[in-house]
């Protein structure tokens, strides 16, 4: 491509798309790189998804932390010790932005501007267009590196049921408030965890629930033993007991505690505790057996006002969430640059970093069984010393990038799991991080070793 | 060490505790300087830095702080309870750690990007800073190394400058430390490499009575310099005669590294 004049060249600047908690700790260890960093963000605050305020948002007014502060907070900036041990989505945002603020990158943040294209110029430099949300003139500018942190939790990925149904239907994205439940005949489809979630809200407001999933899942309670159940759950990684042990020992653990789901008319998990996204909920199981919420099969169609299911049984909610989860989106470059397949998930070495374009990075892209804070902390880290290493050791970094770039997903992640459209990226938090620290240890500085 | 599986911090959290703060912030917003936070040695508490130290970095423009050790601690505890603080300052943060808070500093470096940090008579060679403490005051020393107290004592603390009722008025402030604290701080092994590159100053005394020279010498060389020294002061430099001097340089340096 021809350089033209109307071209801003940022040199070795880093673009990173997003400042969410993603492009936040992106900037941050960028900068700490030394790496001039432009952030775009399509809205006016920090916070991404976490911010209640964005349009896009996916929390609602009682999201609160499935995983514990200590395995949810940036390994570099812990959470108040005195926050509870599952803060409230509102405690989140906080904690965002007094993050953006003590590391002073709001001043590497441009509010209220999107990316509406992000194209190679050969060289692996990268010319990204921007323009302001509200509309308006266009700008391109031309980037060493692009750092993706759009989330993947905006893009609603809605179930496709026939017929029309008359009654109030929304996405679990547009779901805010239990006062939109009260006193109402409402039908939740979907049994992860913000389907579960949005169940024990209506069971606590609503008049009828009804709450549909498709599959039997391992119902996690919050606290094992007294402690956040995923600090337990550690425990065992510490102890590096093998997949078979903690498999037995979870299913005793949820045997003896939340007990027998199919009592409660639920299907049995058709799968081996660990081998989908966990979920983590210690009322549903409650209200079941208060008779609050009813278990229902998958929804089959639509008829007017009533809803038809998979075992023939018709039932006439006057309102349908759908918490069908979310799909990533990356409309402003070409599919190919990420390779992402016909169903619209990229491939990426370590969910991270394209294989074909070393100056491309995603990150937060991961599901993990802890927060995600701590694995994109280090997957920015990792970005950003590979990007320092291509400048002050270009043999290495070369090295390194053959080495990697052609790692196939099977190759760290040894993580089984059911095969639906939502758990292609799931890892496992500590295999994750082993296999980062490895990468981390190969893209070190040469003498930086003390 | 790379620090990234933290299995303990994920499976049993350092409990919170009420954590004592001394803050003297400078007249008038304005002046864009981070904030300071002081971390004391055992025995000392953020009385020994309000007495000179935090007013005068007020003074000079910095907001100055100072954080107490936790009753019962160990070193992992006080590393948390310095992160915890520092984490809750407006701003990225410069620690200053004296004694064995300059070794509760170097491993909060590990887990925090310090803007910049100072080791002041630094106790990072716990066997070397025994042995000085052994000769100087054995009695004091010895009982701490089992589960004992540990009480310091005049000639290792301060010069002959110090006038004797300051000197005797500054160690009845003194607390005792039980517990695992000075054990651990006499056989640790390696502090971890700090995160985020800040750049690190070395200060001491070469009449330091418990931080002999060459023990300064390697600790400043592990962070890559030479230790600034100030020949003459005892082993607290905050409270020494002669205090004002190694603050007005570690400001001095700040004010250097800052506007890089």
């Amino acid at each position: 491509m021809q350089d033209t004049p109307d071209i801003a060249d940022r040199h070795d600047a880093v673009c990173v798309v997003g400042a969410g908690g993603s492009g936040l700790a992106a900037i941050k260890n960028l900068r700490e790189h030394g790496f001039a960093v432009d952030c775009y963000e399509r809205d006016t605050s920090v916070g991404g998804a976490w911010n209640w305020r964005h349009d896009r948002s996916p929390v609602y007014a009682g999201t609160h932390l499935i995983s514990s502060r200590p395995l949810t907070e940036f390994p570099d900036f812990p959470m108040p010790d005195s926050w509870p041990d599952y803060p409230h989505h509102s405690q989140l945002l906080s904690y965002l932005e007094r993050y953006a603020s003590h590391f002073g990158l709001g001043e590497h943040i441009w509010f209220g501007t999107e990316v509406v294209a992000v194209t190679p110029v050969g060289d692996g430099r990268w010319d990204v267009t921007t323009r302001s949300t509200g509309g308006g003139v266009e700008r391109t500018q031309r980037y060493a590196a692009v750092v993706i942190a759009n989330g993947h939790n905006w893009s609603p990925r809605r179930p496709d049921i026939p017929g029309e149904f008359r009654g109030q239907l929304l996405h679990a994205g547009a779901y805010k408030d239990p006062a939109q439940l009260r006193g109402r005949k409402v039908l939740v489809v979907g049994g992860g965890n913000t389907g579960c979630d949005i169940a024990v809200e209506a069971a606590q407001q609503a008049g009828t629930v009804w709450h549909s999933t498709r599959r039997g899942y391992w119902y996690a309670p919050k606290y094992v033993l007294g402690r956040p159940a995923d600090q337990v759950n550690d425990l065992l990684l510490k102890w590096r007991l093998p997949l078979r042990v903690r498999q037995w020992l979870y299913h005793w653990t949820v045997r003896l505690t939340v007990g027998d789901v199919t009592r409660y008319g639920l299907p049995a998990p058709d799968h081996r505790p660990y081998e989908s996204h966990p979920v983590i909920n210690s009322q549903l199981v409650y209200y079941l057996g208060h008779g609050r919420i009813t278990p229902v099969p998958d929804v089959t169609r639509f008829d007017g006002a009533s809803v038809e299911l998979a075992d023939g049984r018709r039932i006439e909610p006057e309102m349908v969430i759908t918490a069908t989860g979310y799909r990533p989106s990356f409309d402003f470059l070409a599919p190919e640059l990420l390779d992402i397949d016909a169903d619209g998930r990229p491939d990426l070495h370590l969910h991270a970093f394209a294989r074909k374009h070393p100056t491309l990075a995603v990150v937060g892209l991961v599901q993990g069984d802890a927060g995600v804070f701590p694995l994109v902390h280090w997957q920015t880290v990792a970005v950003a010393r590979w990007l320092r290493l291509r400048d002050t050791d270009p043999v290495r970094a070369a090295a390194v990038q053959q080495k990697e770039s052609t790692r196939p997903l099977r190759a760290w992640s040894r993580r089984v799991v059911v095969p639906t459209p939502r758990h292609w990226f799931e890892v496992d938090h500590v295999d994750y991080l082993r296999t980062l620290e490895d990468l981390l240890a190969q893209l070190e500085p040469a003498g930086a070793a003390r | 060490m790379s620090g990234i599986l933290r299995f303990a911090d994920w499976t049993s959290p350092v409990p919170p505790v009420e954590r004592e703060v001394a803050a003297v912030l400078p007249e008038g917003a304005g002046r864009d300087r981070p904030p300071l936070l002081f971390v004391p040695g055992l025995g000392h508490g953020p009385w020994a830095f309000a007495e000179h130290w935090l007013g005068h970095a007020a003074a000079r423009g910095f907001p100055a702080y100072a954080v107490g050790l936790r009753e019962r601690g160990d070193l992992r505890a006080y590393a948390h309870d310095v992160v915890q603080v520092a984490a809750s300052l407006p701003r990225q943060t410069v620690l200053i750690g004296h004694g064995a808070g300059a070794l509760i500093v170097a491993r909060a470096l590990g887990r925090y990007p310090a803007r910049a940090a100072v080791l002041a008579a630094p106790v990072l060679h716990g066997w070397a800073a025994l042995g000085a403490a052994l000769r100087a005051n054995p009695a004091g020393t010895l009982p701490a190394m089992f589960g004992g107290t540990l009480r310091l004592n005049r000639a290792q603390l301060f010069s002959a400058a110090l006038p004797d009722e300051r000197a005797d008025a500054y160690l009845s402030r003194m607390t005792r430390t039980a517990g695992r604290a000075p054990r651990q701080v006499a056989t640790h092994r390696t502090v971890p490499r700090p995160v985020g590159n800040p750049p690190v100053l070395v200060v001491g005394s070469p009449d330091d009575r418990v931080v002999p020279r060459s023990s300064l010498d390697r600790t400043a060389a592990g962070y890559g310099s030479a230790p600034l020294l100030f020949p003459g002061m005892g082993h607290d430099l905050m409270l020494d005669a002669d205090w004002v001097e190694p603050i007005d340089a570690i400001l001095d340096w700040l004010d250097k590294e800052l506007a890089v």
